[in-house]
């Protein structure tokens, strides 16, 4: 379950920034700004992906968890699935 | 994309002008903005030049146009002499127009004293001595004791000194303020006496006039004084009038006046840069254009031989140099802004690779990484967006304040910081210092089955089945933001996050110094100096990037006591001490041992490479008897044993600077949180109704407090610390920047003083 959710939003990514990164700079116009905004659009679907790729293999497999305090506990008991 | 990567081809271009229209074609050429002039004549000073004087004419007309005296509309040519001439007659007009006003004014204020001074000494108390003669005039109030006093000193009693105050106040003609005048009337016998007062009276420069003897000569004069004052009036109007319409007609026209005398004083300086031929009948001037515009050249030329009507048309002669040319960069309105921080460090030399391009995401990322607010960024974005929508509105480009200019020349550089901070704030998952759980935390506090009524602060246990369901998919799980253990885990995820950017930055500059060397035919380089540099950088920072993600990838909570420091391996990788601790994968210690090996061996290839392989090419040639160049072996060890020892000791350096991302963004972080719990909330926690009330002024107070301290004073602090990473970190891999700028003549590039005192 855990593992579905991780491959889902890995892959969802991953296709989402590589369409970005790999197909639109195929389709932008012949113009004297072609070169330019093909590397923007590389440039930030590397720069943005790596920084998603971080976040989320940084909380893979946590080596402690969060200290919560009573207040909190007893909501999130409640209120949270 | 070439001109904006790399600077575009310029060559070194003779312009042939026939004399008599060489003003025509460089007013063409003006106007185009193409080319920069050289000067051909170096060693002449400012003095000497050969349009000297014509020049000297033009700054005559801006003093004249400066100080808002001006022109009837008369019809002139575009002949310079013949504006000139007018300018000059206009001036000398007007000179004697206030000439004679100020005589006019003197004379009203001398009757209006002789005036002021007969009706006053009506009333003094007269002793009728025949012997007693009168000086009657006029003193400023300030010396009138001091007047008294001096009289008194000097004449010793045998003078009768009365007095009284003017209630008007009258101009003084000097100053042009008004002053307070007393009228005095001293009687006095004897003449030495009387020498004696008229010498006082002279020291403190009183206005004397003839006192009346009798009753009717006063009321005689005093008639005859109102007339003419009454006249004079009239004519003084009059002036003003006269002067007020010839100042009008003008003003009509200066602006055109002024502009045109800006165009005239920049030709003739360049004409002042070019040198005649053998034969004396053409002006020859050195330009560096670019390549691709010397057809557009020629046709400003044809177009300027057209409009003087000359016989002879003057043409555009590419040559040959070895000097380094300036360099162009051509940038529309959205990379302009990029340019100009680039350029700020330094214009990078003739062809060299330009870091513009890329500094167009990569700095508002960093910046955005270091600022990382969902909120802030959308406030941000939002400014930006206005300026942009707006920047045709004249008001908003034209204002004076400076600080306001700056920030509306970056606006397209603060929209994109303001895109990249949203998407980092989502990602760290903070909205002004607040979590968003869109899809569902990870952590599960059901699953710990504690006794929540027992403990004071629960610390949820991965290993517990449950408890850990899976990373949160879109960045940091909102549950942290409830912990009190939050910047233990957010410290450790941000400073590896900087470690990992900052090894990938500069891994980047260092692969695009590949670009000058291939453009530049130096492919010795490519294998002499990138490779040992880039091998130096992978094998140390590269390995312990790789670490981290190992770490990240294969250490889950059941082996969360044996979970290695990867400082602590990295430290012992460089002492080849690898007993002490678990290995973190079979074969670590070789392979740790193979890549210290391959580093440290690239230090003296980097060292020595360049100038050995030099040398040999030198010495090699000369063997066969071809001519080179001298070649310095010292000269080019040093300068390579610098570049050396600066790479690597800067690799350490440089990686542990990339740590500010993480310092920055924990600061951001803490006074975003601070300003919530102390202000806003606050205001919130008020049950009563009273509260609503008072949540309105505890808004304001948060709103102004995140406008001034978290927007502008984070965001400068952001956009420096970006800056110095690309400056320094990022740019030291592969830019050198010391070139020079392409400065075209262009006619709307010339500063004016006029627009210094305001009057464009």
């Amino acid at each position: 379950m855990a593992e579905l959710g991780f491959v889902i939003a890995m892959s969802v990514m991953t296709l989402f920034w590589g369409i970005i990164g790999g197909v639109v700079p195929w389709f932008i116009p012949k113009g004297p700004n072609r070169g330019v905004i093909v590397t923007m659009l590389v440039l930030t679907a590397v720069c943005c992906y790596l920084f998603w790729l971080i976040a989320i293999l940084a909380q893979l497999n946590p080596l402690f968890g969060p200290s919560l305090s009573t207040d909190t506990i007893w909501y999130l008991n409640y209120h949270w699935p | 994309m070439c001109s904006l990567l790399r600077g575009e081809e310029m060559c070194l271009a003779q312009l042939f002008l026939q004399s008599g229209s060489a003003y025509d074609c460089i007013n063409e050429l003006g106007e185009l903005g193409l080319v920069e002039f050289r000067d051909l004549n170096p060693g002449v000073n400012a003095f000497q030049r050969k349009h000297v004087n014509e020049i000297k004419k033009c700054e005559e007309m801006e003093r004249i146009l400066g100080k808002d005296i001006l022109i009837f509309n008369i019809q002139y040519g575009n002949n310079p002499i013949c504006l000139f001439i007018e300018f000059k007659l206009l001036e000398v007009e007007l000179g004697e127009v206030t000439r004679n006003k100020e005589k006019l004014q003197r004379n009203l204020l001398e009757l209006t004293e002789y005036t002021h001074m007969l009706r006053t000494t009506r009333n003094f108390v007269q002793r009728t001595s025949e012997v007693s003669v009168f000086i009657s005039g006029l003193i400023q109030r300030t010396k009138i004791e001091a007047f008294e006093r001096m009289l008194w000193r000097v004449c010793k009693g045998y003078t009768i000194l009365s007095y009284a105050e003017v209630e008007e106040y009258l101009e003084d003609p000097d100053t042009g303020e008004p002053t307070k005048s007393v009228v005095f009337l001293i009687s006095y016998w004897g003449d030495q006496i009387g020498q004696k007062v008229k010498k006082i009276c002279d020291c403190y420069h009183c206005h004397l006039y003839p006192y009346p003897s009798s009753n009717e000569e006063r009321t005689d004069v005093v008639e005859g004084l109102r007339t003419r004052i009454q006249d004079l009036h009239t004519v003084l109007h009059r002036t003003d009038d006269y002067l007020k319409q010839v100042l009008m007609k003008a003003s009509e026209s200066v602006y055109t006046w002024v502009i045109q005398v800006k165009k005239m004083k920049a030709i003739y300086f360049i004409l002042n840069l070019c040198s005649f031929d053998v034969t004396n009948k053409c002006l020859i001037a050195e330009v560096w254009c670019p390549v691709n515009d010397i057809p557009t050249l020629r046709r400003a030329l044809e177009e300027g031989s057209r409009k003087s009507g000359a016989t002879v048309p003057s043409f555009v002669n590419r040559i040959p140099t070895n000097d380094t040319p300036p360099t162009l960069i051509r940038t529309n309105k959205f990379t302009s802004g990029f340019q100009n921080i680039v350029d700020a460090y330094g214009v990078g030399n003739y062809r060299e690779v330009n870091p513009a391009p890329f500094t167009i995401i990569t700095f508002p990322f960093l910046f955005a990484v270091m600022f990382g607010d969902l909120g802030h960024g959308v406030i941000m974005a939002l400014f930006a967006l206005w300026m942009v929508l707006y920047e045709n509105n004249r008001k908003l480009k034209n204002t004076r304040n400076e600080i306001w200019n700056t920030f509306f020349e970056g606006r397209y550089i603060i929209l994109m910081m303001g895109l990249f901070s949203i998407y980092t704030g989502l990602i760290y998952n903070d909205c002004f210092s607040k979590s968003l759980n869109i899809f569902g935390s990870g952590w599960s506090v059901k699953a710990m089955d504690a006794d929540i009524r027992g403990n004071r602060v629960l610390t949820l246990d991965p290993n517990v089945t449950g408890v850990f369901r899976g990373p949160y998919p879109l960045g940091i799980d909102p549950i942290w933001n409830l912990a009190s253990n939050r910047l233990t885990f957010l410290n450790s995820y941000k400073m590896k996050m900087s470690v990992i950017l900052g090894v990938i930055h500069m891994s980047f500059g260092v692969i695009l110094s590949t670009y000058n060397y291939l453009h530049f035919r130096k492919k010795h380089s490519l294998y002499l100096v990138f490779l040992p540099e880039l091998l130096f950088l992978l094998c140390l920072f590269g390995y312990l990037v790789f670490m981290i993600f190992y770490k990240w990838l294969v250490f889950t909570a059941k082996d969360s006591r044996l979970a290695p420091s990867i400082l602590i391996h990295f430290i012992n990788m460089f002492l080849m001490q690898g007993d002490g601790v678990q290995p973190l994968y079979p074969g670590q210690t070789g392979l740790q041992v193979f890549l210290v090996v391959i580093a440290v061996l690239s230090v003296p290839v980097l060292l020595l490479g360049k100038p050995v392989y030099l040398y040999w090419l030198h010495n090699g040639s000369h063997r066969l008897g071809m001519y080179r160049v001298r070649f310095d072996f010292a000269d080019e060890f040093l300068h390579q044993a610098i570049h050396t020892i600066e790479y690597c000791l800067g690799c350490v350096s440089n990686t542990a600077s990339y740590l500010r991302l993480w310092a920055l963004s924990l600061a951001h972080a803490q006074l975003s949180e601070v300003l919530w719990t102390m202000v806003m909330r606050v205001g919130l926690r008020m049950d009563t109704s009273l509260g609503v009330f008072f949540l309105v002024p505890v808004f304001g107070l948060f709103a102004v407090l995140t406008v001034s301290i978290l927007l502008v004073m984070e965001g400068l602090s952001a956009f420096l610390h970006a800056l110095r990473l690309h400056w320094v970190e990022f740019q030291n891999k592969f830019y050198s920047g010391t070139g020079v700028k392409f400065c075209p003549f262009s006619f709307s590039l010339l500063p004016s003083s006029f627009e210094h005192d305001g009057l464009l």
